[in-house]
């Protein structure tokens, strides 16, 4: 033995024994630690054991990539008909849009992902131009996607698929949170028409479903405006979501606002600033790192809601998605369609959510205990 | 929720709609330069949008046959896709111009919605598919079916009409688009799927093994399908009114795409041809239109057995027969008032 060989004290570490780490040991820990946690695993593996093998022979093994029409899918394989969403891609992706113009779809996406690494990313080189350029793309997309200027005009009925997506979910969360916040004030204000002009706005949207503002805004209009005028059904579904979406924004800044111990308010007047100047420096960074879970939350849920749309007639992806289905040469592929469209709404969706996570975390200040 | 809704909304729609109706519809179009046209949002053969985004299907063709009529050119239509409950609010509230979308002329419709039906295109009948296995062979024994429905159809108003006549109960699962029906039948989510037979064989053809479902014989209902334009314009639903006549008759005259530029070149023997195609009177100025509409109707689209067997005949996947739909003078009832 060569025990005797360390001083007292100076023995080197043992490792760990071996069924405390290691694999073992966090099968055991996580999965075997009591006989409930044994069974549900047992039941687990049995249920992924089920659907996982299936699964992947319908959607991989056994499916079909291409082809002209649900009938020569089937011929070449038993599983999921990919070929479908291979033909149709251009028309999930751009909608109507013509042919020759969707470069400018192209380009209005590439600009808009420019746009938003600065306002995203806090360390993003040459930030203060890029946070221009932010600004301004909205009337760049605006000019790209509608042409005019030296462009060929497309009209909005063109839009569709996952630009539709993009252009409404987009333009309600960048519109949504200012004029919520600047609600979420005036609901806390001391001047009497304004807070009450707030209230009511905020109690009205809150208080209508979406679905009913858009028939609203889709039929209704129409007989309230002046006969002639014609108001584009596009912006009037914008208007709609950005105001329904601003309520709700409303109401989580608010709970953030009402979240700040008083003292923040009082140390910002006995500082001398004024109101705007306190809300600025001091209130709403505070309020609005408070809401964030909050703020994401709506904007998440805006984005889904808007294929809504697909009931006043405007084709967002599902509504493209249920249009070719009525194609005699693809009917009946409801599953390959469907599972196409949550990928879709998932990876915008989960991005939106770990984004916030991000931020969440880079902006904690240490009040969590 | 829905339904009380779209009853509100088609209350305002019928409370204004009679200020709201535009008195001059052609003029708005031809300034327009382009034709509102409430279609489906998706229906096998009727009208469905290609991979390119065109739009395609027998209601389709009549939109653009209208468009060639008054536009001058088929291409010139915007197709305003439409739910069973949002086509009539459309079209009343002025967002589309006239409306083909397999649509049952009913009185209701035509009096108390204040539409103005336009001649019948396509006549069809309600009828059931179900499972070959549940062993039904007649809609009578039906009693306790769970039975998958689109609401705001009348269809809906049939089934309920029929199952009360028979002293038998079932349960609706209601749905809102034909796409929806085929995936919730193939679901099993109900035992019977009931719409239109044109539907019915275009579903049963999209099922995964199509010998294992049938269509029950019985066909419950009359449905006289055809387009609409709201009340208020006379001269418009002239225009919707004698397209379709046309597009009928030409058939019966046996002029086609292919042979119109012939035989309407000039004055010919036949003088029911000569009216059809402007080179005799001029039937165009009685609709505020121009002695060829007819023509570039035929030249564009074709007359009405080229757009049944392009889209639904038997030579589609919907491989539907003529049936009630063929010429009077072959045994249909399709018999449209003559132009002169």
């Amino acid at each position: 033995m060569e025990q005797a060989a360390y001083k007292p004290g100076e023995h080197p570490d043992l490792p760990p024994p071996s069924d405390t780490v290691g694999p073992i040991a966090w099968v055991r820990a996580n999965l075997l630690s009591s006989p409930t946690n044994i069974v549900l695993t047992v039941l687990s593996i049995w249920f992924l054991y089920e659907i996982i093998p299936a699964t992947l022979d319908w959607a991989f093994l056994d499916a079909a990539f291409t082809g002209e029409s649900r009938d020569e899918c089937r011929a070449k394989a038993g599983g999921a008909c990919w070929a479908f969403i291979g033909e149709r891609f251009n028309l999930f992706t751009y909608g109507f849009y013509p042919a020759d113009e969707r470069w400018r779809i192209d380009l209005a996406f590439v600009l808009l992902c420019v746009a938003l690494l600065p306002v995203l990313w806090d360390r993003c080189p040459l930030r203060k131009y890029g946070l221009y350029f932010a600004c301004a793309f909205p009337f760049v997309a605006g000019w790209l996607l509608l042409g005019g200027f030296g462009l060929t005009p497309v009209d909005t009925d063109e839009f569709g698929g996952f630009m539709l997506t993009l252009v409404i979910g987009i333009t309600g969360i960048t519109f949504s949170l200012p004029i919520g916040i600047i609600l979420a004030l005036g609901r806390q204000s001391d001047m009497l028409i304004v807070r009450v002009f707030s209230i009511w706005f905020i109690e009205f949207f809150r208080g209508v479903p979406l679905i009913t503002l858009l028939f609203v805004a889709s039929t209704m209009l129409n007989y309230f405006l002046p006969t002639g005028t014609t108001f584009d059904l596009l912006l009037r579904v914008l208007i709609m979501v950005t105001l329904f979406a601003s309520a709700y924004m409303a109401e989580v800044i608010r709970g953030g606002l009402q979240a700040l111990p008083r003292g923040q308010y009082e140390a910002a007047d006995s500082m001398g600033l004024k109101y705007w100047t306190s809300m600025r420096l001091i209130i709403l960074p505070q309020a609005l790192k408070i809401s964030i879970p909050g703020i994401v939350n709506t904007f998440i849920g805006l984005y889904k809601d808007t294929t809504l749309v697909i009931i006043i007639g405007l084709l967002d992806p599902l509504g493209v998605g249920r249009s070719s289905l009525a194609d005699t040469k693809w009917t009946g592929l409801s599953n390959e369609m469907y599972l196409f469209v949550a990928i879709f709404f998932f990876i915008s969706c989960f991005g939106m959510s770990r984004y916030s996570l991000y931020l969440e975390k880079k902006l904690a200040t240490g009040h969590e205990r | 929720m829905i339904k009380s809704l779209k009853i509100a909304v088609i209350a305002v729609a019928l409370s204004v709609a009679g200020f709201s109706a535009n008195a001059a519809t052609l003029d708005d179009v031809q300034a327009r330069g382009e034709l509102n046209c409430v279609v489906t949002t998706g229906l096998a053969g009727f009208a469905a949008p290609d991979e390119n985004g065109r739009w395609d299907g027998f209601d389709v063709d009549f939109c653009r046959a209208v468009a060639a009529a008054v536009l001058g050119d088929g291409e010139k239509v915007k197709f305003v896709p439409s739910t069973g409950k949002t086509r009539f609010t459309l079209l009343n509230s002025g967002e589309g111009d006239i409306l083909f979308r397999n649509t049952t002329e009913t009185m209701s419709r035509d009096a108390d919605l204040k539409l103005t039906f336009l001649p019948i295109n396509y006549y069809d009948g309600q009828g059931f598919l179900i499972r070959r296995d549940m062993g039904i062979t007649s809609a009578s024994d039906l009693n306790g079916a769970s039975v998958c429905i689109q609401t705001g159809t009348t269809t809906e108003l049939n089934l309920a009409d029929y199952f009360r006549a028979n002293g038998m109960s079932y349960e609706p699962v209601n749905i809102e688009t034909n796409e929806e029906g085929i995936a919730n039948y193939s679901g099993n989510r109900c035992d019977v799927y009931t719409t239109d037979a044109s539907g019915l064989a275009s579903t049963r053809a999209a099922l995964d093994d199509p010998s294992a479902h049938v269509i029950l014989p019985e066909i419950i209902s009359k449905e006289p399908l055809g387009g609409a334009v709201r009340h208020g314009d006379d001269q418009w639903a002239d225009i919707g009114k004698w397209v379709v006549n046309a597009i009928i008759n030409a058939e019966e005259l046996g002029v086609s795409s292919a042979n119109v530029g012939e035989m309407c070149a000039a004055a010919g023997d036949n003088p029911s041809i000569n009216r059809l195609c402007g080179t005799e009177g001029d039937a165009g100025s009685w609709v505020g239109l121009d002695s060829k509409w007819a023509v570039r109707v035929l030249e564009q689209v074709g007359n009405y057995g080229e757009i049944f067997e392009r889209h639904i005949g038997p030579n589609t996947p919907l491989a539907l027969e003529r049936g009630l739909n063929a010429q009077w003078t072959d045994g249909g009832i399709l018999y449209a008032a003559p132009i002169r």
